[in-house]
């Protein structure tokens, strides 16, 4: 063992300095700003601040066949220039198409056309029959590989736009595995639009109207091909009851949501809530354009993750590159919109997979039972210490302070959250942190009853008892090691805590109670312990 | 010097057979309890089984019939509520059961209770939805960790002492775990993650304890106090037998306070924890120490080391 007493009392003394300075800031307000800003801080898990966690499974699926049709519209339309007749589309499946041809040398043609215009397709020539011909593309293994990166990659930077936006400190969203993320948004008090704001999609497409289909055929099941059945959504604003009107549209988008360039609030004079105005970079008010040009006094489907918000008659061609989506908005409503459209869309789907929202209320509810948990805990530990081992005791006591200090500050260094969990695991160490003095006071009981002078007792106790104290420490440690290992969120929490405390408490329990005997024996032997 | 005990002379090892008959019981139970758990017939958290839980903090008392029977209307019988006394407090449970549908609902049945409860408002205070395969990742997660904890402390502790003591101590400690699930699912409490937070936590202290009644055992083996393994057990666990009494006692005090001043987030995993002090004290003297002399055998063979 060490025998400087003062080099101990110096360690402790500097290792009690340094525990301050690093931990004040995260306990009050009221220190210099400087000093603030330098220290790293404990954490407040979401449920100790409230907010939300979410994790997403990315429909990466979803976005092979999506990139797969943008494929196969372009192929369409290539052929079409060269005068290819396509007679049938056709998904298939691991993110494919396959077009049909007349008889003839079609297929031929468009085959090798096709590989030369899109050298990320995989292009071959299908069966051959008496009617026709059909070429098979396929997207080659590293385009879908990078789908796959992307609909990731590209959905967390999308998702990180939106949150900015919405105003939330602090969030954190990262990618997990191969398709999924993690999105926590510690103290955000709307919790059900933020939810919405991160798991919309967000695709916002232009579709023509089909005049010619019937609903009622549509609705039985007989949409045309290259039509599809979606409705339109109304809130009624004085009853509140919302209606689905079905309308049959042209699958092929004329213009999608990745050109728009802003995307503002605006209210109309004559009532009816907020709306969304939307202006297109140059590329899309070109599109725009063309579009209502070719379209006048047919119907405009503005189309927003497959519900139909408006669909307005083109009156006359638009060349400013403006458009308007309107649907009662509240004025939330309206705000959530355009920031998702100003964001883009999320290159694929994803769907909630794991949703676990705090409310600010809890997390502080939760706070003070903690706190007041552990300060009772600590204070009818130290009380029985005190009544049990008198002196010892107390000394007991006077490093189970120490403890509590260095293992706040251990957590604020490492700038490690504190959970719900973590709280009872700071009780718990309480609890445990005491058994090293236990451990020994026994001990130096013994020596004592067997007739040892009190100082050779005190040594011997400490000397007896080392080895058992870092065994039952270490064992612990690893179970505490391996649920941080394994542990989510708040369990992770536990394990710091009680991780940390469990080492500190070696620390304490050994060196800063054998320091103030030696210090008492230093000058006189004690001829009594109080123990 | 206050002595809670002193000088005793307990015969420890000679109450084997019977609290060896009490261990097999609780651990059968326990056993019983994990396979209920794992056929899904026993109360399995949200977090593990997957499903929706929402809190909500009402204004006034509310009527836990008139909520259900609204529930029930929707279409969700099968809920669970849940209220926490003299705070208007509601827990709404609703598991995923068998259903894979990853559908969330927390949102409707929300707004439901809102329209259908016009005149004592309610704030949401927490909504939990899990996707059965999240749920089941956990779980998967929750066996490994106890998988791993075991073997690291064979590992360590054959290590420190020998194999022998290591296995006895996991044994013990795995008979703590078994005690407590078993215990948990005859009352039908809820297991969540955080229970088995709470079972790992128990399998460390149940494993310090131990650890310190071994350590006497090696060392009074190697002084050749007594002619065989078993007096020198007894004579090794009356010797420590204050400690333990004083140290379960601290942490149950702390446990304790958890219990009554934690809040009712934490008050299954204190009930856990208090519950697993005791049994992981009862477990390193009635369970650990015997079953190392009957494999150990009576001769006073030096522990190495």
């Amino acid at each position: 063992m060490w025998k400087s007493i003062t080099g101990r009392i110096t360690l402790i003394a500097v290792l009690t300095a340094v525990s301050i300075i690093v931990l004040l800031p995260s306990l009050t307000d009221r220190v210099p700003a400087g000093w603030k800003d330098k220290m790293p801080k404990i954490n407040l898990g979401l449920d100790l601040q409230g907010g939300v966690f979410l994790r997403l499974a990315v429909d990466i699926d979803k976005a092979i066949e999506n990139t797969s049709m943008r494929y196969a519209d372009d192929a369409r339309a290539v052929c079409r220039e060269k005068a290819l007749p396509v007679l049938a589309l056709q998904k298939i499946a691991d993110g494919g198409f396959s077009l049909r041809f007349p008889p003839g040398d079609f297929a031929t043609r468009a085959q090798a056309t096709l590989k030369d215009e899109f050298p990320s397709l995989d292009v071959s020539l299908g069966e051959v029959k008496a009617d026709g011909a059909t070429v098979i593309a396929r997207m080659k293994p590293a385009e879908i590989q990078a789908i796959r990166t992307n609909a990731v990659v590209q959905g967390v930077e999308t998702i990180r736009n939106r949150i900015d936006q919405f105003g939330v400190r602090e969030p954190q969203i990262i990618a997990e595995g191969d398709d999924r993320i993690v999105v926590q948004l510690p103290g955000v008090k709307d919790q059900q639009r933020a939810i919405e704001l991160v798991g919309k999609t967000a695709l916002l497409e232009f579709k023509l109207v089909d005049e010619g289909a019937s609903v009622e055929e549509a609705l039985k099941g007989n949409v045309p091909e290259d039509a599809q059945l979606l409705y339109q959504k109304s809130v009624d604003p004085q009853s509140g009851r919302a209606t689905k009107t079905p309308m049959v549209v042209k699958k092929r988008a004329l213009l999608t949501g990745d050109t728009i360039k802003t995307a503002k609030v605006n209210f109309s004079n004559q009532g009816g809530g907020a709306h969304v105005s939307l202006s297109f970079d140059t590329q899309g008010a070109k599109v725009f354009d063309r579009v209502t040009a070719e379209n006048v006094k047919r119907r405009l489907a503005i189309v927003l993750d497959d519900t139909i918000y408006s669909a307005p008659v083109i009156q006359e061609r638009i060349s400013g590159g403006e458009a308007q989506i309107t649907g009662n908005f509240t004025p939330e409503e309206a705000s959530d919109l355009a920031i998702v459209l100003r964001a883009g869309s999320l290159p694929a789907p994803v769907k909630v997979i794991q949703n676990v929202s705090i409310g600010p209320s809890l997390g502080l509810d939760s706070i003070n039972k903690g706190v007041r948990a552990a300060l009772i805990g600590a204070l009818l530990v130290v009380l029985f210490m005190a009544f049990y081992y008198k002196f010892a005791g107390v000394v007991a006591d006077f490093a189970l302070v120490f403890n509590i200090l260095f293992l706040l500050a251990g957590m604020a260094a490492f700038s490690a959250t504190l959970t719900l969990p973590g709280i009872a695991g700071i009780i718990l160490a309480i609890g445990m942190a005491v058994d090293s003095n236990v451990l020994i006071f026994e001990r130096i009981r013994e020596e004592i009853r067997s007739k040892k002078s009190v100082r050779a007792a005190i040594d011997a106790g400490y000397d007896k008892a080392f080895w058992t104290v870092v065994d039952s420490h270490v064992t612990t440690l690893i179970t505490a090691v391996i649920l941080f290992q394994f542990g989510t969120g708040p369990i992770k929490g536990f394990a710091v805590a009680l991780s940390m405390g469990v080492a500190i408490n070696l620390f304490t329990a050994l060196v800063c109670t054998k320091v103030v005997f030696d210090y008492l024996n230093a000058k006189k032997p004690m001829q009594a312990l109080s123990i | 010097m206050i002595e809670i005990v002193k000088n005793t002379k307990i015969d420890f090892m000679g109450l084997k057979k019977y609290t060896f008959a009490i261990s097999a019981f609780l651990v059968l139970l326990g056993f019983v309890g994990t396979v209920q758990i794992y056929r899904g017939k026993a109360n399995l958290g949200i977090d593990l089984a997957g499903g929706t839980s929402i809190q909500l903090k009402f204004e006034k008392p509310f009527s836990m019939d008139a909520i259900r029977s609204l529930l029930a209307k929707a279409g969700h019988g099968e809920a669970t509520l849940q209220e926490v006394s003299g705070e208007n407090i509601l827990l709404v449970k609703l598991r995923a059961g068998d259903k894979q549908d990853e559908k969330m609902i927390a949102t409707p049945v929300v707004n439901l209770l809102r329209q259908s409860l016009p005149g004592n408002p309610f704030i949401v205070e927490s909504v939990s939805e899990i996707g059965p395969a999240i749920g089941n990742k956990l779980r998967r997660d929750a066996e490994l960790a106890l998988l791993m904890s075991a073997i690291a402390i064979i590992i360590y502790l054959a290590w420190r002492f020998e194999f022998k003591f290591g296995v006895a101590a996991t044994i013990a400690t795995f008979h703590d775990i078994f005690t407590i699930v078993g215990i948990f699912w005859i009352f039908g409490i809820e297991k969540d993650l955080l229970f088995i937070t709470a079972l790992l936590t128990i399998g460390g202290y149940s494993l310090t304890d131990t650890v310190v009644v071994f350590d006497r055992i090696r060392e009074n083996i190697r002084l050749r106090k007594m002619k065989t393994f078993s007096e020198t057990i007894n004579l090794s666990v009356n010797e420590v037998l204050s400690r333990t009494i004083i140290t379960s006692v601290t942490v149950f005090i702390a446990t304790i306070s958890l219990l009554v001043f934690g809040g009712h987030v934490l008050r299954n995993f204190a009930l856990a924890l208090a519950m697993g002090i005791v049994i992981g004290t009862y477990s390193s003297v009635f369970v650990a120490s015997p079953i190392l002399a009957l494999w150990r055998g009576e001769k006073m063979t030096d522990v190495k080391r």
